[in-house]
């Protein structure tokens, strides 16, 4: 079957891909375009871990048919970082240990980005919600929620 | 191998169906099934343009199936709904998982569809015919032609009550979903996972039919499971199912399903 020929906008730069019929956008981003910062989890929308922004939303990308993203803007943990400059929930996921075996962390980083992006000042219980369908298995989640009060309150100017 | 094919309009779309396609709105379970090698379909089906629109007219509330239950959290004329849809998955799988989908959601999802049986809503094809979600549920997985919207009666503020029983906190898979539409003379109780689709639950509403006092409740939770038939799973058997039941709708209809 012949590949189709899709562009998107990746972390602010085209990408122009051929892709297999049916594909999900997981396995675009990692296989073809080599950005491996969303991880292939349970690939059933249960665990969170693939999570990207398209057109500003959480989505996940092994449930997202890579055809349906032709012309969209994709944001993943690969354009978190500006320069050498950590984002501050990357900054404050590092000072606040929230990431321990790392696999659960670009999804996480991602579902913040994306409610920080909405809510600038998110309560506890925002925070909680907002990564409530993401899975992560060593860090008893409160040290991820906190990081991301303290990235929200940095973003806000609140602390330095 | 997999085939996409794309079509403008819902109407092509769903002109293009056969026995060995699927039609794909938010991916949610169409792009898991790829992903574990379902083998009973090898064409995808899509439009560029799915119908999102929620509308209000005399007939009610117009939810597009393409609509999310993002789009629903993000609708005033639809708040009453707005508890069912929080339920969803997290925040990303709201952003994805459309109505229509909802509809064929095998268990143990699909409870927003629990909310839409209680509430008597109608399915509008895509040819413009139309009949009630309780006659679409039985022939889901054997229909032809494409789901174009979901219309909801108006309600009565206070009358629409749901509850989703799930062991995991804040969000995890339903063990149980439970919804009551409280129209006098008319009760609607209905519960997911207590069944191949979601099931009205006709002991409970015959005696929940002439109001919700004390006697009526208990009736109604000593009643609920007749005509039911949950099913064992990972996450309980049968036979907690139905012990369980009377408890969670009672406290659904005493205090809105808190313990």
């Amino acid at each position: 079957m012949a590949k189709t020929p899709i562009t998107f906008t990746l972390n602010d730069a085209e990408a122009a891909v051929f892709v297999d019929p049916g594909a999900p956008l997981i396995d675009v981003l990692r296989k073809d375009v080599g950005d491996l910062t969303p991880k292939h989890g349970c690939g059933q929308g249960t665990c969170g871990a693939c999570t990207v922004l398209i057109d500003g939303e959480a989505h996940l990308s092994c449930l997202t048919l890579a055809e349906g993203v032709e012309g969209k803007k994709i944001d993943t943990t690969a354009g978190l970082a500006g320069g050498p400059n950590l984002h501050a929930l990357q900054d404050a996921f590092i000072r606040g240990f929230a990431a321990q075996c790392g696999f659960c962390t670009t999804g996480m980083l991602m579902a913040a980005k994306a409610l920080l992006d909405a809510n600038p000042n998110p309560t506890r219980a925002d925070v909680i919600e907002a990564i409530s369908g993401n899975l992560c298995r060593c860090t008893g989640y409160e040290p991820i929620v906190d990081a991301i009060l303290t990235a929200a309150a940095r973003l806000q100017g609140r602390t330095a | 191998m997999l085939s996409v094919e794309t079509y403008q309009t819902i109407s092509e779309a769903a002109g293009a169906l056969g026995d060995r396609s699927r039609y794909i709105a938010g991916g949610t379970l169409v792009m898991r099934a790829v992903t574990y090698g379902d083998q009973s379909f090898d064409r995808i089906v899509r439009v560029r343009q799915v119908d999102r629109s929620i509308s209000s007219d005399a007939a009610g509330l117009r939810i597009g199936a393409g609509a999310t239950m993002s789009d629903v959290l993000a609708s005033r004329d639809l708040e009453f709904l707005h508890p069912v849809a929080r339920l969803v998955g997290g925040p990303a799988i709201r952003n994805m998982a459309t109505i229509g989908g909802n509809l064929f959601a095998p268990n143990p999802y699909g409870d927003f569809t629990v909310a839409l049986l209680a509430l008597d809503a109608q399915v509008v094809m895509a040819n413009g015919q139309s009949q009630s979600l309780e006659s679409f549920l039985p022939g889901r997985d054997q229909v032809r032609g494409l789901v174009a919207a979901v219309i909801v009666p108006r309600i009565e503020p206070g009358s629409f009550m749901f509850s989703k029983v799930s062991r995991v906190k804040p969000k995890g898979v339903s063990l149980m979903s439970i919804a009551v539409s409280s129209k006098r003379g008319d009760p609607r109780v209905v519960f997911g996972n207590m069944a191949p689709m979601p099931m009205r639950s006709k002991g409970a509403e015959r005696a929940l039919a002439n109001g919700a006092d004390e006697n009526a409740i208990i009736s109604a939770c000593s009643l609920c499971t007749e005509g039911l038939q949950p099913a064992d799973d990972a996450l309980a058997t049968a036979w907690y199912r139905s012990e369980v039941a009377p408890v969670h709708l009672k406290r659904l209809l005493q205090n809105g399903g808190r313990a």
